[in-house]
């Protein structure tokens, strides 16, 4: 899309990419790219003065549950959520409501309000990622894509099962092609699929019910597909055991049994642990629960195979929200709050409970402090992301406020102080003191994401990348970080400039413009005498199981607002 | 010293209700007449001025807790009245439209007619009395929200209708009246005395607190009878003891429920 020719001058520029920190180097913008000075014609240029402000590539949410039907039925669940944060429409913007999941147009201008142009919508149950495309469409300015779920199809067991690699391979290619997904996403590997027998698997090596295959296998194998794949990304798993005490054990083997996978694209990492907060817990029940966090940071600063978002607990009221339907209905059951539980036909299972974390919670205090502990922990901030699994940590719109708790031990300090003293006694967090610079907090936000999904255009302002641009009004001089936490998530929280793909999207904090984002997917094609054998395969299961016919499934190209897929060959 | 504002409804028979949340104690106080007759009501999408809907005469007083506002007629299409109030008096010589009194924390609302759904629903404390009939979902809680009513006091002279009381956690609600089918629906706490008939359903997946029904009513499978009592307090100890005698029920077993169902004997 064509854009404006815009000069941005005198800011501080944090591209970590491009090893710039901090320096007062003048950005050009021209057609929606960054471009290099000789291509800016000054006469034709807007010139944005930012003196004494933060230059950032555009925010990349490499984990957010912003749409599809898990998150609509989270709305419908919750309408207490909606009624009391309601934004009325203003000029230019529409109306909308939800504090914990906002409503689609709502979710882009948060977003962008706050200076992050790319989301991602990690967990879609392939058979409703119509849904998904439909409420992306409803998403301005942000750029989107999403992670199919492929942890317990039926197809992808069955192939693991008959050891048939090939067709594993056509399988995760046909399925990123029909859902016009991402990346390869796992939940709970084969536990989702246990749960529809009442069971689950606790640990990597329990077999799943029926099907005799373990989450190991399943974990191993599309590890090995995506890097056989070249995809961009890694395989982004949810491990198995989510949020219960002692659950460090199974993530940290989910860790080593893909670290002898040799892995593609210039990537040193095979698995993405999301969430991480939610998988690093020692303790045998919730009396004797406590941080794991340490064990989880030792392991991952040694061995280098793998990238971890946050997944930080804030205190609010949110909504949980998951493919892992066995672990909110033990969540259903520890609160005796609302729930929702889904199965989605041969693919997986999802959960929604309302939660709300307390300060004075002992247990939500020890997942608040582990959160940090683990971004503070990890030594390589290209490994570790800042995210709150929105919603199920909380909302987005905190991460201003985890900004500033990262910048500040003073500002960690004052809270760890108005915290149930679990978060000071259960875990290291007290003793860490290492505060990220500004440009530790772009690699984290921003650089650092962009480069572990392997979007080459996203995350950085070098030449030829996107102009997707965030101007913070912050001087990171005058008003040291670490001395001013709540000076800087004041200036997260409202940009003073966010630039869309060249387009000026929010200006001092307002949406100015909605340009649409587009829909980032990967076309793959395999060996046509792999697809057809699956596709063989798929009529057959489609004809004895499937409520929609396959002609029907896959979500077209032209379904999408803007879509931006790109192309890629395996060859044999 | 107690001084009254008063409210004279002039403007109000529209098929569009109006929502008038700024009609409390506390949004007057600290305000002269002229601002008071400028602040915004909404008729559907439109923005409108109180003053497009009421004449106001009063003087301007600081204290919330010095004021009642008295309104001069019926406002059946008047919505939110009241709402969140902490302090002071309503009194609505007619009767009023829905939500009156919502979110209340303190005062006293006294309305002489009846009043729509929601009246007093997600209360917190403070006072109503309706010597009418009140509507549906009375003292109970909004869509999705769980923490229901959790204080305060409703009095309703006549009838009211179903699923008052809904997510209750605490205060008391009393209807000399009848009211409609289930009352006290998830009720988690508090009181709701019924001096008429109860509809089927009352009581339907409580857990706890006490529904006391001085007429007829028909209890629901999953209660279990407890035998006879001569009395139940319905409030806290060294409050208003009710005569019976009474048939106790607990319940709802469905929901491993500790509520307790009284029915006059």
């Amino acid at each position: 899309m064509p854009g404006n020719t815009i000069v941005i001058k005198n800011g501080y520029v944090y591209d970590p990419t491009n090893r710039v920190d901090g320096e007062k180097t003048p950005i050009y913008i021209r057609d929606g790219k960054i471009v290099d000075e000789k291509a800016v014609k000054p006469a034709d240029a807007q010139v944005i003065d930012a003196s004494g402000c933060i230059v950032m590539p555009g925010g990349v949410d490499i984990h957010t549950h912003i749409a599809g039907p898990k998150v609509d039925s989270g709305r419908l669940l919750r309408p207490e959520d909606h009624r009391k944060d309601v934004e009325p429409r203003r000029q230019g913007t529409r109306s909308g409501v939800g504090y914990s999941i906002p409503s689609t147009f709502t979710t882009g201008y948060r977003y962008a309000r706050m200076g992050w142009t790319t989301v991602i919508e990690p967990a879609v149950p392939p058979l409703k990622a119509r849904h998904v495309h439909e409420e992306f469409n409803d998403m301005p300015i942000v750029d989107k894509a999403c992670y199919p779920l492929f942890g317990g199809n039926w197809f992808v067991i069955d192939y693991i099962k008959n050891n048939d690699l090939d067709k594993l391979t056509a399988f995760v290619a046909w399925m990123i092609w029909a859902t016009k997904g991402y990346a390869v996403k796992m939940v709970n590997p084969g536990g989702v699929e246990s749960w529809k027998w009442g069971k689950n698997c606790d640990t990597i090596d329990e077999p799943v019910t029926y099907f005799g295959i373990t989450p190991r296998q399943v974990i191993t194998s599309l590890a090995k597909v995506n890097e056989r794949l070249h995809l961009p990304h890694t395989v982004h798993v949810h491990p198995n055991n989510l949020g219960h005490p002692g659950n460090i054990k199974v993530t940290l083997e989910t860790l080593k049994c893909v670290e002898d996978i040799a892995s593609q694209n210039g990537r040193d990492s095979v698995i993405h642990l999301t969430h991480a907060q939610f998988h690093a817990y020692a303790g045998e029940d919730w009396k004797t629960f406590s941080s794991a966090a340490d064990q989880l940071v030792k392991y991952v600063n040694v061995h280098k195979r793998s990238t971890l978002d946050m997944g930080q607990v804030i205190f609010t009221d949110t909504t949980t929200m998951t493919a892992d339907g066995p672990m909110e209905y033990n969540l259903h059951k520890l609160t005796g709050l609302k729930w929702i539980n889904a199965d989605v036909e041969l693919e997986t299972s999802a959960g929604i409970v309302p939660y709300i974390y307390r300060k004075a919670n002992g247990v939500n205090a020890i997942q608040w402090a582990i959160g940090l502990e683990i971004a503070l922990g990890v030594e390589d901030p290209w490994r570790i992301f800042l995210t709150t699994d929105h919603p199920n940590g909380g909302p987005f719109t905190f991460y201003p406020s985890i900004i500033s708790w990262l910048v500040s031990k003073k500002k960690r300090e004052a809270l760890l102080k108005e915290t149930h003293e679990f978060a000071t006694s259960r875990t290291t967090l007290p003793n860490l003191d290492r505060e990220y610079t500004m440009s530790e907090i772009a690699i984290i936000t921003r650089a650092g994401i962009a480069k572990a999904i392997g979007m080459a255009n996203k995350g950085h302002l070098g030449v030829g990348a996107d102009a997707d641009v965030a101007i913070y009004n912050i001087d990171p001089i005058k008003t040291p970080p670490s001395e001013n936490p709540d000076a800087v998530e004041k200036a997260f929280k409202n940009v003073k400039y966010t630039i869309a793909r060249g387009n000026i999207a929010v200006k001092d904090g307002e949406v100015v413009s909605s340009p649409i984002g587009r829909t980032h997917w990967l076309d793959v094609k395999v060996p046509e005498d792999w697809t057809k054998a699956v596709y063989e395969d798929l009529k057959d299961k489609f004809v004895k199981y499937y409520t929609v016919n396959l002609q029907n499934y896959p979500v077209q190209e032209e379904y999408l607002a803007s879509s931006a897929p790109r192309r890629m060959e395996l060859a044999k | 010293m107690v001084q009254e504002i008063v409210l004279i409804p002039r403007n109000i028979n529209t098929k569009v209700p109006i929502e008038a949340e700024v009609v409390t104690p506390d949004s007057f106080a600290g305000k002269t007449t002229e601002q008071i007759l400028n602040l915004s009501v909404a008729r559907g999408n439109k923005q409108l001025k109180l003053k497009d809907v009421f004449d106001v005469k009063g003087v301007k007083l600081d204290k919330a807790g010095d004021l009642r506002i008295i309104i001069q007629g019926d406002i059946p299409t008047v919505k939110r009245i009241g709402e969140g109030m902490t302090a002071g008096e309503i009194i609505v010589r007619g009767s009023v439209g829905m939500h009156v009194g919502n979110n209340m924390r303190g005062g006293k609302i006294v309305v002489e007619g009846s009043a729509g759904d929601w009246a007093g629903a997600l209360m917190k404390g403070g006072e109503i009395l309706i010597k009418g009939n009140a509507g549906n979902y009375l003292g109970a809680s909004y869509r999705g929200e769980w923490r229901g009513t959790s204080g305060g006091t409703i009095v309703v002279e006549g009838s009211a209708g179903n699923e008052i009381g809904l997510w209750m956690a605490n205060g008391k609600i009393v209807v000399k009246g009848s009211v409609g089918q289930l009352a006290g629906i998830h009720m988690k706490g508090g009181v709701i005395v019924v001096q008429g008939d109860a509809a089927p359903l009352a009581g339907g997946e409580m857990t706890k607190g006490k529904i006391i029904v001085m007429g007829k009513a028909e209890i629901m499978p999953s209660f279990k009878k407890e035998g006879q009592v001569p009395n139940v307090k319905a409030g806290e100890e060294g409050g208003e003891v009710i005569s019976g005698p009474f048939t106790k029920f607990v319940g709802d077993l469905a929901d491993d429920g500790k509520g307790e169902v009284y029915v006059k004997a």
